[in-house]
């Protein structure tokens, strides 16, 4: 792809979850020529969310999928410009400002709002890389139909794992939940549909070591990590849910992380670096729900409007 | 944006397997939210490779043969064809880029 330098922003916003579309909505709508730069999918996490049931103001739950597709209508609607681009580099400008390279193309922006997010965590287990699209998923809302009837595992203790095993047991006829754990950390109304659920068995204190097959996936195997026997599980799926890692690498150098690799922020969500701000899961003590991270978004771009009236940048 | 154009089990064959250009195919269900974020990024591709490449969609609960015989268990796939053989698959969701070059290496 040949290097090209386009005309600049006024807003960049890094990721388009919820954070980030939702700080393009206030961006275009205070007149500021705002894009949004998504690596993969627009809406993050929540486009692989089947049903959002604690977002406010939909009492029978929303689905993921299509919030997210009205995130984007509403911040396209605004005059917000989507690029499904990956920023590489991002690097402060001498003179104020900041110069952003994508795998597509360099751009200038003079504020940036980071909301990457945070992507979810492999086993790294032999068999896992491999078997991915044959029985090993990270989406079980895209792929638990797959296996009607069949036995499958979830493994992970955290909401996540708790959301994707219930919605699996549509399909298959019994889920192996498997936490390397004794306790969970699941909401406890998640923990209690799980408890409740009969297709769902519990597997406490396993670890996934290996996970078998040629073509597909045949089976799991597994080690209890209190007494170290070693069993196999005979499935056909497993489904990986069990964390996720901040995607903070742009932000290296640039700003504080910390230990976790989130962004240090005031209350505006304004780092350290005049104009960049950073909004969301990629920020330190996130709530990481999604009302939060859009709630975020707002005060982010509120506060890169500010930053830059205050610095006498498009007015008029 | 144009949508992407959608190909069936009975529409296969002349579509895809006999098409005189190369295809990609876009494994998808209603269901499966990844798959509608992808959609717009397909439609893109779709748009920027006009003349050079088909593109399709296959709506997999709706056409079940297709998708058992190339083993699909995992959406959305994009598989790509030139005459008539596959040449490419992608699973999941790749950067645009990506998806490029893969499409890229796929007719070459």
């Amino acid at each position: 792809m040949s290097e090209r330098t386009t005309a600049g922003y006024d807003i960049a916003v890094v990721g388009g979850g919820g954070a980030g579309l939702t700080a393009a909505i206030y961006g275009a709508r205070a007149r500021r020529r705002t894009v949004v730069f998504e690596r993969l999918m627009t809406g993050g996490q929540i486009a692989t969310t089947g049903l959002v049931e604690n977002y406010p103001g939909f009492p029978k739950g929303v689905n993921g999928t299509d919030l997210a597709i009205s995130l984007v209508q509403q911040a396209e609607r605004f005059g917000a410009e989507l690029r499904y681009e990956d920023v590489r580099m991002l690097k402060r400008l001498p003179g104020g400002g900041f110069r952003l390279e994508s795998d597509e193309g360099v751009y200038r922006a003079h504020a940036v709002i980071a909301t990457a997010g945070a992507d979810y965590d492999k086993l790294g287990v032999p068999g896992e890389a491999e078997l991915v699209g044959r029985g090993v998923s990270y989406c079980a809302t895209c792929d638990a139909a797959f296996f009607q009837g069949e036995e499958v595992v979830v493994v992970g203790g955290g909401d996540a794992a708790f959301d994707e095993a219930l919605f699996t047991t549509r399909y298959a006829s019994k889920v192996s939940l498997v936490h390397r754990r004794e306790t969970f950390r699941a909401s406890a109304l998640l923990q209690e549909r799980v408890f409740a659920n009969p297709r769902i068995e519990l597997v406490r204190n396993c670890v996934v070591e290996r996970i078998a097959g040629a073509e597909a996936v045949t089976g799991a195997e597994l080690r209890n990590v209190a007494t170290g026997v070693a069993f196999t599980l005979p499935v056909a799926a497993v489904f990986i849910f069990i964390g996720q890692t901040p995607n903070s690498h742009l932000l290296k150098g640039l700003v504080e992380l910390d230990e976790g690799g989130h962004a240090r922020v005031d209350l505006r969500m304004h780092t350290a670096v005049p104009g960049l701000f950073v909004a969301g899961d990629l920020r330190m003590a996130a709530a990481r729900q999604l009302v939060s991270a859009c709630g975020d978004g707002a005060t982010a771009a509120l506060a890169a409007e500010a930053y830059l009236a205050e610095a006498g940048i498009g007015e008029g | 944006m144009a949508a992407t154009p959608e190909v069936t089990d009975t529409t296969f064959d002349a579509d895809v397997m006999k098409s005189d250009l190369p295809v990609l195919v876009d494994f998808w269900a209603p269901w499966c939210g990844p798959c509608r974020m992808v959609a717009p990024i397909v439609e893109e591709l779709g748009e920027e490779y006009a003349g050079r490449v088909s593109f399709y969609k296959m709506n997999t609960d709706e056409n079940p043969a297709v998708p058992s015989q190339y083993g699909i268990r995992s959406i959305p796939s994009l598989l790509i064809f030139k005459g008539g053989e596959l040449k490419g698959t992608i699973v999941g969701f790749r950067p645009k880029s990506d998806l490029r070059k893969r499409l890229e290496e796929a007719i070459a």
